[in-house]
């Protein structure tokens, strides 16, 4: 920690922070080592929330902005100049609007819905890497866990549809939840492809794998990432996202004009959770779309030094992906959709793993 | 009290107390919920051994998929707490002889670490030993038959899952446009000549 500040500050806060480590030290003894650990990952995930949340908060923006262009539209543009107060005012409209909880519903159960839809997609963060070095935790089995936390989200919506005690809302979420369940198979399936030809669990060594080969050599590191050597398996997973995020067209959990959700019953501040949960999750799945299949921090032409810059841009290009198809494409019916993830995807993934499996077996291998 | 003894007992004085509150409590949803927590704190007791890859398996397999399904049974249930207790008493003998059963098992398991028979000292792996590879090399090489038969084992689960569900040839009613092009008005409609008749 104290490395790091040393680089961060500016020259003439350097002596301050000497002497500030040197009065704790003498204050807290031999605990002080540890407190500073503590201390210093405490701020760490505090500022990977808050830029998190601030990202979240000019997303909705961006997306109405954007959907607003792509219909010929000017978009929100009367809160603060071009409209950028906007998010800031929605959630101050938000806040203060009244959160009722309709009678006869389970109280805790019904308040616990939102945490346990926006937790997942917050924690999830702990292990992605910005650049080699930049990570919270570097753990091992870092894609697994970021599998583990996504697939708790759901519970967020089965428990959300069920403590409202309304058939609408529990039929809701009984739609969303089978949705988000068959479409985690096959997202799953797509991962062990990736972890498969990068021999690797960690999301840092994927990354580095995908920065070797042929085409790397040449200066052209664009065509060695993951995305072309396992093109089906990218289209597959591009696709998972946008269905696992509940986001058109995919977005049987809240059509605005048609279907009745599972969150009917929320208001205010409680319905705003559920929001940010999903505009969350879309950010931390084109986040690691981005790091397994376009290389995350890796530059793509030789010339140009690898960056973390780069991983913004990825981001940024998978997050504009996301709001074009939902200004182009109609909804899809929910027998289409389950149909799409169970009786196409599935079997292609599987069909896939195999092809892998057998290429990489093969002389021609070329993760090696 | 070291750091690490103050966590363990923190997570295990939530898991005594989810996994109690599971069979204490009366509303199923709220005990697999608790079930859920207790979960939780199991998987942070093993990632405390530095077993994290069991411990994330443990979370992604058991929270976020059994007991997702196990839920979504739960919750369409018509919760009738006097039909749930009417067979209390004649199930009592059979569960407490289980529970006799566990009790010893996990006596005898903790007797034999206080005779000191298996007392030996594990040691501390270093910060770059990869869980997932050592267990991946295990279960790929020294134990890859059982492996095999548990996979075979649960292909008979999903085709019988399947099977179970199949209903024979689904009789469709969605139209087919191919044959729907054919219909003629004759088809559909039959005018009926009906003679006015005499006011009486």
């Amino acid at each position: 920690m104290v490395e790091t500040l040393q680089q961060l500050l500016p020259g003439f806060l350097i002596p301050y922070l000497n002497m500030g480590m040197q009065l704790g030290q003498n204050f807290f003894g031999s605990l002080w080592p540890d407190l500073v650990i503590a201390v210093w990952t405490v701020v760490k995930v505090v500022i990977v929330i808050s830029i998190l949340l601030f990202c979240v908060a000019y997303m909705t923006f961006a997306e109405r902005k954007v959907i607003g262009w792509m219909q010929v539209r000017i978009g929100p543009n009367r809160v603060g100049p071009w409209g950028l107060i906007q998010p800031i005012a929605d959630g101050l409209k938000l806040m203060l609007k009244e959160v009722i909880i309709p009678y006869g519903a389970d109280q805790k159960v019904f308040l616990l819905a939102p945490v346990f839809a926006f937790a997942p997609a917050l924690a999830a963060w702990a292990v992605i890497p910005f650049n080699p070095t930049l990570v919270l935790a570097n753990v091992n089995a870092s894609l697994l866990y970021i599998l583990a936390m996504t697939s708790i989200s759901v519970y967020g919506i089965m428990l959300a549809g069920w403590s409202s005690n309304s058939k609408y809302a529990f039929l809701g979420g009984m739609r969303s939840a089978a949705q988000l369940i068959s479409y985690e198979v096959a997202m799953g399936l797509a991962l062990v492809v990736v972890m498969m030809v990068s021999n690797s669990l960690n999301l840092g060594t994927i990354v580095e794998g995908q920065g070797q080969g042929r085409f790397a050599d040449m200066g052209l590191g664009f065509l060695s990432w993951n995305w072309l050597s396992l093109l089906p398996m990218f289209v597959v997973y591009m696709v998972c996202i946008v269905a696992e995020t509940n986001r058109a067209p995919f977005d049987m959990a809240e059509g605005e004009s048609e279907i009745v959700g599972f969150h009917v019953e929320y208001s205010g501040m409680a319905f705003a959770v559920f929001q940010l949960a999903e505009y969350g999750a879309v950010i931390l799945c084109s986040t690691i779309a981005s790091l397994i299949f376009l290389g995350g921090w890796l530059s793509p032409v030789g010339f140009l030094p690898d960056s973390i810059f780069w991983l913004f841009a990825k981001m940024s290009a998978i997050i504009f992906f996301f709001f074009w198809i939902r200004a182009t494409f109609p909804r899809f019916r929910y027998d289409q959709i389950m149909r799409l993830g169970w009786k196409v995807f599935i079997p292609v993934c599987l069909i896939w793993l195999v092809v892998v499996g057998c290429w990489m077996m093969s002389p021609l291998n070329i993760w090696k | 009290m070291e750091f690490k003894t103050f966590v363990f007992y923190f997570l295990a004085t939530i898991l005594v107390y989810a996994s109690l509150r599971v069979v204490t409590l009366r509303n199923p949803v709220h005990a697999a919920l608790h079930l859920v927590l207790a979960f939780f704190s199991a998987s942070g007791i093993w990632i405390l051994l530095q077993a994290e890859f069991l411990a994330i398996v443990l979370v992604l397999v058991y929270v976020g998929a059994v007991m997702v399904l196990f839920l979504f049974v739960v919750m369409m249930l018509d919760i009738n707490l006097d039909r749930l207790r009417e067979g209390f008493w004649s199930y009592l003998p059979l569960g407490g002889i289980v529970a006799l059963l566990m009790v010893a098992e996990m006596g005898l398991v903790l007797a034999v670490s206080y005779m000191g028979n298996s007392e030996h000292e594990v040691e501390q792996a270093d910060a770059t030993f990869s869980n997932v590879q050592a267990v991946g090399r295990a279960i790929f090489t020294d134990y890859v038959y059982p492996l095999e038969l548990a996979s075979v084992i649960l292909l008979v689960g999903i085709v019988a899952a399947v099977a179970l569900t199949l209903r024979g040839k689904r009789k469709s009613k969605s139209v087919s446009p191919g044959q729907q092009v054919f219909v003629k008005v004759r088809d559909r409609i039959r005018v009926l000549k009906m003679p006015s008749e005499p006011r009486e």
